[in-house]
């Protein structure tokens, strides 16, 4: 995944810094060059770095809860921008209450993100996953 | 040592005689410049001015700068508005130049026709980081190679398109030139080295083109554009020397006939817990400049920005009178209101007006946010609100009756929270004229310009 590069960035409000940092140096050690937005990023923001560097994937991260709202309209935004298809994952505590993540991930998944991620889930899944997605 | 410098204007040419042993001036003089025929023969009638007002002298260095012919006249093109395109405008800026517009994405043809009207001196040409993006820089290339003029190219983006963009160039038969990226990283601001082009080029190339060889060759220092000498100047007084002590952060406001350029020395971090900052960062010196707020060749936009009918709240007096002053100095720039006249206070309101609008493109918009743990505040840009004083320079300022009411325009006022401009700065006038100068003199001798600074700008 050498001369691969990919947007991080937690979305909307969230303050949560330490899980960005955990992410965005796994990513580094597994040879990628990330562009790291820090937290309190907006759409706009994740939209315009991926033109700028020519990012290959953006990934949104959200632990606050409120992730749907944030991330809504993300996908619709990039098309506009003319980063067409570009693949979009997302992953922390999307949603507040106890909601099955099946139905979280398909609410996800129509709103355009190619990728969905449980609480929990391991830098190492995601990891896996862009080694596929990015060939 | 006696030091002469000259500052050739677009109206005037201002000359000032230094004497470094005693740290003080001797005198200043002013004559109009005189581009159209030979630069010389105005400087050489505010010479014998300047030699019957302090007697015969002899000068050891003659430093100058010039604005003259339209100053360096500069686009700049960049990929994102809020990334590089505001990059590449902060580093023309910053060099002095004077940026007619800047434009983002790949330029239209409409775009490219009006940088043909516009007839730049150069053009700095970014877009995308280092291995980002390379198309956008790649396709304005090709549309600049199809515009005529006779502009050089400073490429400053993506390093990897970057010969690729130089051949087009070449091949189009345009000069151009090769330099750092302004932004090689996401949110990374280099900005020195197309500063440093853009001023080798100004000297290089500019300097001729502008008539101003005759002048050039009586100097053994070069003729660099006059802001970036009122920079040197705002500089030095604000970070003062490793011997003397300088007087903190500043902004400078210079409201001349064409432009409003605004400058602050400060690093601008956000001022309290609750400001986060976001976008790109910005340069400790920076400068501004606004083409279409002027007080005279772009008066129309610039009272449209304020309005006529807030001009005439300012200057209690009534909207007819306002749009009689505004007919008048467009039909003839040289107009000049009469002291203590109606049409001052118009004038003035109109400076203050432009240092509203200047400050407010210069500094940091805030943004409230909602947090889960309460209200938070985004900054894009400057927070000045700490910034403690506030310079005014150039004619329209020194020459006011109430400069310091000009001058409250770039004050916030308390109920105003999206801008971050100063909250209660104090005012102080360069009322003899000498920023400039002084700013060429601290390439020589910086303790002297400095001693003077300090005691003529009160």
């Amino acid at each position: 995944m050498n001369n691969k590069t990919v947007v991080t960035g937690v979305i909307g409000a969230d303050v949560h810094a330490v899980g960005n940092k955990i992410l965005t140096y796994a990513l580094e050690q597994a040879g990628l060059k990330v562009v790291n937005l820090g937290v309190m990023v907006s759409q706009q923001e994740f939209v315009e770095a991926a033109i700028e560097t020519k990012a290959d994937a953006i990934l949104v991260s959200s632990l606050y809860g409120h992730g749907e709202i944030d991330c809504n309209g993300l996908r619709e935004k990039c098309e506009e921008a003319g980063l067409k298809d570009i693949p979009l994952l997302v992953g922390g505590n999307l949603v507040v209450g106890k909601q099955e993540f099946e139905e979280v991930k398909e609410r996800f998944e129509a709103m355009g993100f190619t990728k969905v991620y449980p609480p929990g889930t391991q830098p190492e899944t995601t990891i896996e996953d862009l080694k596929t997605i990015l060939g | 040592m006696i030091y002469l410098t000259a500052d050739i204007g677009s109206t005037y040419t201002k000359l000032v005689a230094i004497d470094s042993v005693g740290q003080k001036i001797l005198g200043t003089a002013a004559s109009f410049t005189t581009i159209e025929e030979d630069v010389a023969i105005g400087f050489n009638r505010g010479l014998k001015l300047l030699k019957e007002s302090v007697g015969e002298f002899k000068y050891d260095h003659f430093l100058c700068c010039s604005s003259a012919a339209g100053g360096l006249k500069m686009v700049a093109l960049g990929l994102v508005p809020s990334l590089t395109a505001k990059a590449a405008k902060m580093a023309a800026s910053s060099a002095g130049a004077k940026v007619i517009k800047s434009y983002s994405f790949e330029i239209t043809a409409q775009e490219s026709k009006e940088i043909e009207e516009i007839s730049p001196d150069l053009i700095l040409l970014s877009g995308g980081t280092d291995g980002g993006n390379s198309d956008v820089m790649v396709a304005n290339a090709k549309r600049l190679a199809a515009i005529d003029g006779s502009f050089v190219t400073i490429i400053a983006g993506n390093k990897c398109a970057a010969e690729e963009v130089e051949q087009i160039l070449r091949e189009a038969k345009k000069e151009s030139l090769i330099t750092e990226n302004v932004m090689p990283q996401f949110n990374k601001l280099n900005i020195e080295p197309a500063k440093e082009a853009i001023r080798e080029l100004f000297i290089e190339r500019i300097i001729e083109a502008k008539g101003l060889s005759k002048l050039s060759a009586m100097s053994n220092s070069d003729i660099i554009p006059t802001p970036l000498a009122v920079m040197q100047g705002c500089k030095l007084l604000s970070e003062g020397i490793e011997e003397i002590e300088g007087v903190g952060d500043l902004v400078a406001v210079d409201i001349g006939g064409a432009t409003t350029d605004l400058y602050s020395i400060a690093d601008g971090a956000p001022s309290a817990e609750n400001i986060i900052f976001r976008g790109i960062p910005e340069p400790k010196a920076k400068r501004s400049v606004e083409g279409d707020l002027g007080m005279r060749y772009s008066l129309t936009s610039l009272v449209e920005k304020c309005t006529i009918e807030w001009i005439a709240k300012e200057a209690e007096c009534t909207i007819e009178e306002v749009e009689q002053w505004v007919s008048d100095c467009v039909a003839n720039p040289s107009t000049t209101p009469g002291e203590n006249s109606t049409e001052a206070k118009i004038e003035e309101a109109i400076a203050k007006g432009a240092a509203k609008e200047a400050m407010e493109r210069h500094c940091g918009e805030i943004e409230p946010v909602y947090t889960p743990f309460g209200q938070m505040f985004l900054i894009n840009g400057k927070d000045l609100t700490q910034i403690p004083l506030v310079l005014g320079i150039g004619g329209v300022i020194v020459n006011s009756g109430r400069p310091h009411s000009i001058l409250s325009g770039v004050v916030g006022d308390k109920m105003e929270f999206n801008f971050a401009k100063p909250k209660a700065p104090r005012f102080a006038i360069d009322s003899s004229y000498i920023l400039a100068a002084m700013g060429l003199l601290s390439e020589h001798d910086p303790q002297c310009a400095l001693n003077i600074l300090k005691n003529h700008i009160k």
